[in-house]
């Protein structure tokens, strides 16, 4: 990869700094002020955004549009990309697209499944999963091939993400996953959420014994509660979520108005253990609606001033 | 087996209104097995649909008759007689029977009775489970005779998904996560390394996406 075409994120990763993403789910609409308003939130204090796509199966402004807003705001975008939605003819067509429009990451998912949306009568596509995604993402870099072996002029060369649950079941076989996305291609990983540290550490732990971190780069998610309500929702409703009693507890042992402002702090002690921990490159701060509190959370985690774009 | 179940007795109503003399027509291969269109349920149906039609004050005449398969010409002529005395047909069959029917009557009305669901089994009684979705190039041996294709909901060939949940898949908690029964099964049989390697796309011709398919034995051609 020439330089010129290096990602920011890209370029803090490999430096070894601590990196920090946050997440902006495009509006049921197509006004690009709600963009613009989460970008203004978000500047400065993140190395990249993720943008999500049609997330929990909810119609919304396509991920590759709301990255391109990002973009002219002078901030980085990750592009998420489902396999829900597209077969690999679309999803091939897309990524090269994006990446002539100057979207440099992608993060490859298969998707929450229709059902969980708002057009459960949807039919779905799963054409690919998302290893194979992956896959194919890398051999357009690296090989400058499509999935049909084509050779492309000017190939996109993403910087290739993918998500990872150190709480989903089979514990023991998560390991083995995440090595199947490292093989196929990945450079960088953003987990679910982190509240058990404990459980986080352990997976960690397998993963460095298979060699796996000296692979990629492992970016822990995050995201700050508001309310005692939210912690027990997401420990009861949210599917591969691990939320613990203690966690739940906390956050109702205070005060309701005092909630948000607990859940801040805890968000923050957590970075701060995540940045003990070795091979932990860097958190994804998913402040789902509630963008504004990125800021103080980056802040008061001691990760300001963010490293500036080159 | 194919599995399919009767369809709403309002709904059947109102698709056999237009005619006068209808036969009901059951099969008796997979369709009695899953108690939606053998013997017993085209019995129950015309009793039910005559009372319903009695009722609301309208006359229609229905014979009864079930044939072994309704996917066999040799079955289906057995019902020849039958068919050329009535109107129309409300066949009791899978998707399939109804359409080899009406292939085989071209003037006669066919109407389905049954929505046909999927390929499965008797999981125990009074539960039938979709095993598989006739892709056309069986995977069974890698994944320890567990389709990801039919029992996963994603389809995932590289799964799990980070939704698997105490077994359960995370689109509905009554339904067990095809990825964690694989996982299961080979790690008894001492194969969970089919899962270390990657497994690449899938090549959907041999499914229904490469448009209908067909089956040529030019050793059974006569
Ligand atoms: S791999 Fe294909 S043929 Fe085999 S069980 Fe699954 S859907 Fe059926
Ligand atoms: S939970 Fe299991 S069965 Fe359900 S979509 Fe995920 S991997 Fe497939």
């Amino acid at each position: 990869m020439n330089k010129k075409s290096l990602s920011q994120l890209q370029i803090v990763l490999s430096k070894g700094d601590f990196a920090v993403t946050a997440e902006c789910g495009p509006p049921r609409g197509s006004d690009p002020g709600v963009i613009s308003k989460k970008a203004e939130l978000l500047k400065g204090y993140v190395d990249a955004v993720n943008v999500t796509d049609n997330q929990t199966a909810i119609v919304r402004m396509s991920s590759i549009t709301a990255c391109t807003h990002l973009l002219q705001m002078g901030l980085e975008p990750v592009m998420q990309m489902v396999t829900r939605d597209r077969n690999r003819i679309a999803l091939q067509s897309d990524i090269m697209g994006a990446y002539s429009l100057g979207i440099k990451n992608i993060l490859c998912l298969s998707g929450d499944h229709q059902s969980f949306g708002s057009q459960p009568d949807a039919m779905n596509v799963f054409d690919i999963d998302s290893i194979q995604l992956i896959h194919a993402v890398r051999a357009m870099r690296e090989e400058g091939k499509d999935m049909s072996g084509f050779d492309l002029k000017e190939p996109p060369r993403m910087f290739i993400g993918a998500a990872a649950n150190p709480f989903a079941d089979p514990f023991e076989y998560r390991v083995i996953r995440l090595a199947k996305k490292i093989d196929a291609g990945v450079d960088f990983i953003q987990t679910q959420c982190v509240y058990n540290l404990d459980r986080f550490k352990e997976w960690i732990k397998m993963a460095r014994e298979e060699g796996l971190t000296e692979k990629a780069h492992i970016l822990a998610g995050v995201t700050p509660l508001k309310s005692a309500g939210m912690a027990k929702y997401m420990a009861e409703k949210v599917a591969g979520m691990d939320v613990p009693e203690s966690v739940i507890k906390r956050m109702a042992s205070v005060p309701k108005e005092k909630c948000p402002e607990e859940g801040i702090k805890l968000c923050v002690e957590t970075i701060a253990e995540l940045r003990e921990i070795k091979d932990v490159h860097g958190v994804h701060i998913m402040a789902i609606e509630w963008e504004e509190k990125v800021g103080e959370v980056v802040k008061a985690a001691g990760l300001l001033p963010r490293p500036e774009p080159t | 087996m194919i599995v399919g179940e009767q369809k709403p007795l309002a709904e059947i109503k109102k698709t056999v209104a237009p005619y006068k003399k209808l036969l009901i027509l059951g099969c008796g291969t997979c369709v009695k097995t899953c108690f939606a269109g053998g013997e017993d349920e085209v019995a129950t149906l015309t009793s039910a649909l005559r009372l319903t039609l009695k009722k609301d004050g309208k006359e229609i005449e229905i014979e009864e008759l079930t044939i072994e398969r309704q996917c066999e010409d040799e079955f289906i002529q057995e019902a020849a007689e039958a068919i050329a005395r009535n109107d129309a047909v409300l066949s009791l069959a899978c998707g399939a029977g109804v359409q080899d029917i009406a292939r085989r009557f071209d003037k006669v009305p066919v109407l389905p009775g049954v929505n046909t669901t999927f390929i499965g089994v008797l999981e125990k009684q009074g539960l039938f489970t979709e095993e598989c979705v006739g892709c056309g190039d069986c995977e069974l041996a890698t994944f320890g005779g567990i389709c990801p294709i039919a029992r996963c909901s994603k389809r995932l060939l590289n799964g799990p998904c980070g939704g698997s949940k105490d077994g359960k898949c995370e689109i509905d908690p009554d339904i067990d996560c095809a990825w964690q029964l694989i996982i299961d099964r080979l790690k008894t049989l001492g194969q969970l390394d089919n899962l270390r390697n990657y497994i690449p796309p899938k090549d959907w011709r041999s499914s229904n996406a490469g448009g209908p398919r067909k089956l040529v034995r030019e050793d059974h051609i006569i």
